[in-house]
């Protein structure tokens, strides 16, 4: 322990630990900007880049950046004299005056770290006269928006996509003043290997980095008499959702934000649940064939779209290993356009199916060539959940102060198994309650897999099906993806299953979720919640849906049959999506 | 327009032959975060090569060193010695030293600009010339001095960018039509 002196207190703290880590054990605050410490997925951006941390140091000449400072024994730190915070407002300044003055209209509005900042430093530049940087605005994809005029240089998404994601799609470009954070050779996006997991997103602090907003689009079809608008809202979305209107985090709004939707005038209110109950059944079925055969193991699962793309560019020989089956987006939006269209009467091309997600990937999914059945597509639009909060609140809908309503029939219904969907370990915690009972033909008393949970970046367990065991995992984050995949490639490491989610913790860690300060904690909450919510659902088997087994009965026929590989499943290596991740 | 495949960057180019075995000679542990250190003399080793680092080049490090793409198009944007144009048959570099600078030295690179119809770091889409500033060469006294391809010429003047041009011309066999 090293014992040192911070505004006149003592304090120890283990010897490694900078001048940031012990003002805190203090309660002192000292800002923060660049700096990101996300200690449950081991992400840590610690590059002094911004220099807003800085404290006085007694013996020192300069000002030391806290965040990046060992401590050393005996160390006099002063956190607030005046010289600090004049360089600290002059700093900001600094940031702020190649920083453009469109706060008003800025995607990031009141979530901006830089602008909070400013405020709380009454920091006073006018609109700044000197060299400002100007770069074009990326558009190229249909999720992620670039814009790296609010670029700070504060490398957080850098950090993530390199270290925590091992995407490797952003680098900091050039030098000096003219530097800009982005793909390889200043390319566009799409010609980087971006998957768009968002996790940037997550960590931007300003409006760098967002996602594309389909907000308008949705407007204009709700205002379009021509339209039938149908809405499907996944399982994270509803556990994260009350945040943004004041809400704790993990407060599950379900009925509320059904009641919201349905007020903003869809015609449909339907839960994407339904869809991930419909996907544990062929997807089940892939895995009980699978194991049958003993061929093309491990199955890997496939609901992830940013996982998708990640195993799409860096493993594309592991082509056969990840399921058919299309992810509950799709799946929901198929079944709405086919099997729901026909029970309505309504034509599939008068429908527009809007989706909410935690997800920014799940725009990109939503856009691609072969998602789409008998010519019309599965899905029109994808919202995040911070999207839904804005659209609600553009719509006059307080979530606070509404009722709690169901979601419409017949894909409404869902299992407590379709819900952890959203958390880590959750698609395969669904599917081992279906193949279980499907396989021994026993019922599985206790359903809780409790191994498979967690935020942690991996789990693995072994699971008895009586003729066999089966060795599963769940990874979630896509370095730890890599980890694993990089062992089945070699042969050191065999499993059957693995489901893998490219956000770590999975969907409640989304790109599309609403931005936390405090983001151990609120994923935690997030997580208990579907927990909670599948813990006191009476149907917790996606196999006892009974209106995903009325679909069957009535529409589909078999699982795995012709109709429902028509709908439910698609070539995730199809040439039309392949061309795009070939540049390597 | 870095993705066009050059002539020059073909996988049955005998260069990148070269450079896989002296990538090999460094023995890259691709789990050591030091061999990134290794990098840049990779980079150096590879423009002697090539010529440029054009981005089947970048890739091809890239993947040798477990690094992505991105790191190592960084590493590449952040040195000035590092180019991923390809340079002209014929390099004309203009010194923009102190000493040329106030001898009019951005003049006569906006002659060779005008007369190539390109800017300084691109390259004329035949491929024979290219221009490039660089700093002072020792030789002060002439200033400012034009260097093409090794030889110097000193005192230029406005006006003889074309004339030199001219005799690369020749030497390519052909004659310049008298306008």
């Amino acid at each position: 322990m090293i014992t040192l002196t911070i505004d006149g207190k003592e304090v120890s703290v283990p010897e490694g630990s900078t001048i940031l880590e012990a003002a805190r054990a203090l309660n002192l605050k000292i800002p923060t900007l660049c700096y990101l410490d996300l200690e449950k997925i081991h992400y840590k951006n610690q590059v002094a880049s911004c220099r807003v941390c800085v404290v006085e140091v007694e013996g020192r000449r300069n000002l030391a950046p806290a965040c990046a400072t060992p401590v050393t024994p005996g160390m006099k730190v002063t956190t607030n004299s005046k010289r600090v915070l004049l360089a600290r407002r002059k700093n900001l300044e600094l940031i702020i005056s190649n920083h453009p003055f469109t706060c008003l209209t800025c995607a990031k509005s009141t979530e901006c770290e830089l602008q909070a900042m400013a405020w709380e430093y009454d920091v006073q530049v006018k609109y700044p006269n000197g060299e400002r940087m100007h770069h074009k605005k990326d558009l190229s994809s249909a999720a992620l928006y670039r814009d790296p005029d609010k670029c700070i240089m504060c490398r957080r998404c850098e950090t993530m996509c390199n270290e925590v994601q091992t995407v490797g799609a952003l680098t900091a470009f050039g030098r000096g003043f003219s530097t800009i954070v982005a793909p390889a050779e200043k390319n566009l996006i799409v010609d980087s290997p971006c998957v768009y997991c968002g996790q940037c997103v997550s960590v931007c602090p300003t409006g760098a980095l967002t996602g594309h907003s389909y907000i308008n689009h949705v407007w204009n079809a709700l205002f379009d008499p021509t339209k039938k608008v149908v809405v499907q809202v996944a399982p994270a979305v509803r556990v994260a959702l009350g945040e943004e209107f004041g809400y704790p985090a993990g407060e599950i709004v379900t009925g509320k934000m059904v009641s919201g939707l349905r007020k903003l005038g869809f015609d449909a209110v339907f839960d994407t649940t339904f869809g991930a109950d419909l996907t544990i059944i062929e997807e089940g079925t892939e895995i009980i064939q699978r194991l049958t055969t003993n061929e093309n193991l491990p199955i890997l699962t496939s609901c992830c779209p940013g996982w998708i793309n990640f195993i799409r560019y860096y493993y594309p020989s592991l082509e056969y290993m990840p399921s058919t089956t299309k992810s509950p987006q799709q799946m929901t939006g198929a079944i709405i356009k086919s099997y729901y269209a026909e029970k309505m009467g309504w034509d599939p091309k008068d429908i527009v199916v809007v989706s909410i997600m935690p997800c920014i990937a799940k725009k990109y999914e939503a856009s691609l060539p072969n998602q789409e059945s008998y010519g019309v597509r599965d899905v029109d639009y994808s919202l995040t959940t911070r999207e839904l909060a804005k659209i609600l609140k553009e719509g006059s809908v307080d979530l606070r102060y509404i009722e709690e309503e169901d979601f419409d029939s017949p894909l409404g219904e869902s299992t407590g198994a379709g819900i952890i969907f959203g958390a880590t370990g959750g698609v395969l915690e669904a599917a081992l309650r279906s193949v279980y009972e499907l396989v021994t033909k026993k019922t599985l008393e206790n359903v809780d897999f409790v191994a498979l949970r967690g935020l942690e970046g991996a789990h693995e367990a072994i699971v008895d099906l009586g003729d066999r065991k089966i060795r599963v995992a769940a990874v979630s984050g896509l370095g730890n993806a890599r980890q694993i995949l990089d062992k089945v490639v070699s042969g050191e490491e065999k499993f059957d299953v693995i489901e893998i989610m490219a956000c770590p913790g999975g969907c409640i860690n989304g790109g599309g979720q609403p931005y936390t300060k405090d983001r151990d904690v609120v994923l935690q909450k997030r997580m208990e919640s579907l927990y909670q919510i599948d813990r006191e659902d009476t149907l917790r088997k996606s196999h006892q849906n009974p209106e995903v087994l009325a679909l069957y009965k009535n529409f589909l026929g078999e699982p795995g049959g012709h109709k429902a590989h028509e709908l439910l499943h698609v070539e995730n290596f199809d040439a039309s999506v392949m061309s795009e991740w070939e540049h390597n | 327009m870095t993705e066009q495949k050059s002539p020059c960057c073909t996988e049955s180019n005998p260069g990148f032959i070269e450079l896989d075995a002296y990538i090999d000679s460094l023995k890259i542990d691709p789990i050591d975060p030091e061999r990134k250190e290794k990098l840049i003399m990779t980079l150096h080793k590879a423009q002697s090569i090539f010529g440029y680092l054009p981005a089947e080049v970048q890739k091809f490090i890239a993947n040798r060193f477990a690094v992505s793409h991105a790191h190592v198009s960084g590493v590449i944007s952040f040195y000035n010695y590092f180019t991923t144009t390809p340079k002209g048959k014929t390099k004309i570099s203009i010194c923009m030293g102190t000493a040329c600078y106030v001898n009019g030295a951005n003049k006569i690179l906006q002659d060779f600009e005008n007369a190539l119809g390109i800017k300084a770091g691109q390259v004329t889409p035949d491929g024979r010339f290219s221009i490039e500033t660089l700093r002072c060469v020792g030789a002060c006294v002439l200033a400012p001095v034009v260097l093409v391809n090794d030889h110097v010429y000193g005192k230029v003047k406005q006006g003889q960018a074309e004339k030199i041009i001219e005799e690369y011309l020749v030497e390519y066999g052909e004659k310049v039509e008298e306008q």
